[in-house]
């Protein structure tokens, strides 16, 4: 059977080498390797039924009134739409799918420090989404809140808010998890020669959102315990007319929340980090910088949580002080992106499928970001606030930016993990596609969100129409696109050309290994000389 | 694994801590919502804290110190070696855990006989503070309760551990962490104690 | 890569000591009630505060190995402390100020 015909990466490696069979074998696995690739199912998975859901609600409002559902589908559809995305799609999204596949290796280790921990926060994984979609099609169906769960609306809705939030519950634990996994791992299994001055961008990344894992997420648990509780037991702890203050739920909520769209967009950062010096072949600009900046964005982003709450009741003082801090955030997150193109100045540029994800994600982050400024601005957010604007503005950062670096990072790693690459020709089509349609979905929401179209509203001004259908046509433009890159990517890694160790001529430790890697990932223990992205030198053992 | 598994102590630890600051801050989210309350019904929560029985309270904080020094004393034993001292230490964490949520039932049964539960209609019709101040009193003392149950089962399965030996005087890192987790149980009621029970 | 070689020889807390901290522990415990008998109005709450993080400190130094573990530990914990500070103090910046 020749190589191209089989369907297998014929050498040994993790693949083959462990001597176990069948379905048991994957997902009882300890391997970093085996479980990255569990989570890069499961989140892709549901990524596109996000992208479903999301698909749905376009066609709803691509012209005003009913077109295809009621009011309170469409809230329930908005809501799972949130609910999915968020925890059981970005949150997890990168760190867990390739940060289990490659920073183990990047740093030079045989696995994580806790390998039967990851196993597990996987299953909690599966579990909680097991719990999130049983909500759906129970009790009184599908939660229909938004995925904020805002009290006093969350504590009375008949939907099934509270197995809903239980899933998520659930989900919070295996993001823990992950966190103690990385941070430890990343202290204590380093290989000789790798100091914390020659990580990898991406592991740096990692890092500060595994500290972001860990210190915000008890948060959003407990919450979500005090939700339940209110509508289980009546605690009355968020009800005015108890005594509770229901701006309450809102910092509590927001003080998870907003550091967690940092654990959205760290890793995310981290990948481009990497990508761009490899497909420049110029060492990276301004390494102290991006890594510093890393801890700064995730230390900073834990201080302006009440940006979201600017209409809610909260006071001045406070709308003042957050309003402040948040445009501290900004400082970091430009100083990457100017790194990022002062990399590309006189590189020599390689415009594959990675290096054109990471090229426009620098462009859709940078606009998101800047949208994020306007809504950051107490003044201007009063505007904006709670209108399409927010939308665009967080597909902006959220999609434009992790969404297009996660396929990056599938087009960069994932041949080096299945032996097998995808096609270069459809991987340009469907990027150019998703590029057309993203932007002409979302950019058209900033639009009408200046205009005044509220979100979360079933239904919009007659005035609203045009733009709306524009948007729709976008996401139709935008779900081809995908639709090209994920079935390019599916066929490529399982029956494409093999890919070779190391073609994209990569610096760091992953691209020394077979490809796909052995189960031990090295042979030898490696002993790290120089910096990730000295590319005269190569890596390894000298 | 063509390698051993070399065993990473300091590691385990750092992985235990770092759970251990999770459950910081889940707690952390409770006692947000206590300074916020406490400060708008400053009144209100001391009347209500009156209504706890300090001696009940005092007396679980005691209990709890001492569990938590039999817990530290038999990660001496252990590695010392002397694998009986542990398991006797062991079973005495245990027993004062026993203890602290008997007097717990006690307390709260006695609130449910009074009509003081989430959601009571006396809690209703009574001052809105008091209400809240009962709400956070369940919340936190049922997840601290919650924890000294997991504490516990920890510490039984390590205890079973040390006497079949798989925990001894060369390997008891596993017993270290597991006391780690039980003295956070100890740590948060250090705090739920005077904010509780001796705001008067 | 660092292993149990280059640690530290293990080091053992004494029963005394040990016991030594329960006493102090104790004798806080009974000053925390003490303190809050006395006439402070809202300072009861800070001093009742005090007193607990003082015994926390203890526990966490004596029963919880901290004082004998490497830097990193103190600091990772200086970190979560921090963390859950800024997150009640900045609440307050709505809460004091409505």
């Amino acid at each position: 059977m020749s190589v191209a015909q089989s369907n297998k990466p014929v050498a040994a490696s993790f693949w083959n080498d462990s001597g176990k069979k069948g379905i048991g074998s994957w997902i009882f696995s300890t391997d970093h390797k085996r479980i990255g690739l569990l989570y890069l199912y499961s989140v892709l998975g549901f990524f596109l039924v996000g992208v479903v859901l999301g698909l749905l609600l376009r066609i709803e409002l691509m012209a005003p009134g009913r077109t295809i559902m009621g009011a309170a589908t469409y809230n329930a559809l908005f809501t799972v739409h949130g609910v999915v995305m968020i925890f059981l799609f970005i949150i997890p999204g990168i760190p867990a799918s390739f940060g289990n596949l490659v920073m183990p290796i990047q740093i030079g280790a045989r696995d994580v420090a806790f390998p039967k921990l990851n196993l597990f926060s996987w299953w909690l994984y599966a579990i909680g989404a097991v719990i999130v979609l049983t909500s759906l099609f129970s009790g009184g169906g599908a939660p229909d809140t938004g995925w904020t769960f805002y009290v006093p609306f969350s504590a009375r809705t008949g939907t099934n808010v509270s197995l809903a939030v239980f899933g998520v519950f659930v989900l919070g634990f295996s993001s823990i998890l992950t966190g103690i996994n990385f941070v430890t791992t990343i202290h204590r299994l380093r290989a000789e020669g790798m100091n914390w001055g020659r990580l990898p961008l991406f592991v740096w990344s990692l890092y500060a959102t595994a500290w972001v894992q860990i210190l915000a997420t008890p948060i959003i648990a407990i919450t979500l315990v005090l939700v339940i509780a209110e509508r289980v037991l009546g605690t009355g702890l968020f009800d005015p007319g108890r005594g509770g203050d229901p701006i309450m739920f809102q910092h509590l909520f927001w003080i998870y929340s907003h550091p967690a769209v940092y654990i959205m967009i760290l890793p995310a950062m981290g990948v481009i980090s990497e990508i761009i010096p490899v497909f420049s072949r110029k060492p990276i600009f301004g390494y102290k910088m991006i890594a510093f900046s890393s801890i700064a964005i995730a230390g900073a982003g834990s201080l302006v949580w009440g940006h979201h709450m600017y209409t809610s009741g909260m006071s001045d003082t406070a709308v003042m002080v957050f309003s402040f801090l948040t445009f501290i955030v900004a400082i970091p997150s430009a100083i990457k992106v100017f790194n990022w193109i002062t990399t590309l100045y006189k590189g020599s540029i390689s415009l594959e499928a990675p290096m054109l994800f990471a090229l426009s994600f620098i462009l859709l982050f940078s606009i998101g970001g800047l949208s994020g400024l306007i809504l950051g601005a107490a003044g201007t957010d009063v505007h904006v606030h709670d209108t399409h604007f927010v939308v665009g503005h967080f597909h902006y950062v959220m999609f434009g930016g992790t969404g297009f670096a996660f396929f990056g990072a599938a087009h960069y790693w994932l041949p080096k993990f299945y032996g097998r690459r995808y096609r270069e020709k459809p991987a340009i089509v469907g990027w150019a596609l998703m590029f057309v349609g993203f932007n002409m979905t979302y950019w058209t929401m900033q639009v009408l969100g200046m205009r005044g179209m509220p979100r979360r509203y079933y239904d919009y001004l007659p005035e609203f129409a045009n733009l709306n259908l524009v948007a729709t046509v976008g996401s139709w433009i935008l779900a081809t696109g995908l639709i090209i890159v994920v079935v390019n990517l599916w066929r490529g890694l399982f029956w494409g050309e093999p890919f070779g160790v190391n073609p994209w001529n990569g610096a760091t430790l992953e691209w020394t290994v077979a490809t796909p890697p052995p189960t031990e990932n090295f042979e030898e223990d490696p002993v790290v000389t120089h910096a990730p992205y000295d590319f005269n030198k190569g890596v390894g053992i000298p | 694994m063509s390698h051993p598994e070399h065993s990473d102590n300091v590691g385990a630890k750092l992985g235990m801590w770092l759970f251990l600051f999770t459950e910081l801050l889940l707690f952390g989210g409770l006692f947000i919502l206590y300074a916020v309350y406490l400060a708008r019904y400053p009144h209100e929560f001391s009347a209500a804290g009156r209504e706890l029985n300090v001696t009940f309270g005092a007396t679980n904080t005691i209990v709890l110190l001492t569990s938590s020094l039999m817990a530290a004393m038999a990660v001496t034993s252990i590695k010392r070696g002397e694998r009986g001292t542990t398991l006797a230490l062991l079973a005495g964490t245990l027993g004062c855990a026993g203890i602290f949520m008997v007097i717990k039932y006690l307390e709260w049964t006695a609130k449910f006989h009074h009509g003081i539960y989430p959601g009571s209609p006396k809690l209703v019709a009574g001052p809105p503070g008091e209400s809240v101040f009962f709400g956070l009193y369940y919340i936190t003392t049922g997840l601290h309760g919650v924890h000294v149950i997991i504490g516990g089962a920890i510490l039984s399965w390590i205890g079973a551990r040390v006497k079949s030996g798989s925990i001894n005087k060369g390997d008891n890192v596993a017993l270290e962490n597991g006391t780690l987790y039980w003295h956070l149980v100890d740590l948060v009621w250090i705090f739920i104690f005077p904010l509780y029970y001796l705001i008067l | 890569m660092t292993t149990d070689t280059a640690e530290h020889s293990e080091h053992i807390v004494s029963y005394k000591k040990l016991i030594a901290i329960w006493v102090t522990l104790l004798v806080l415990t009974v000053a925390t009630v003490l303190i809050t008998r006395a006439d402070l109005g809202a300072w009861k709450v800070w001093a009742a505060l005090a007193i607990a993080s003082l015994k926390c400190g203890l526990v966490i130094a004596f029963f919880m190995h901290m004082k004998y573990e490497a830097r990193l530990f103190r600091t990772i914990l200086f970190v979560a402390l921090v963390t859950l500070a800024i997150f009640i103090g900045f609440t307050f910046f709505d809460v004091l100020y409505r």
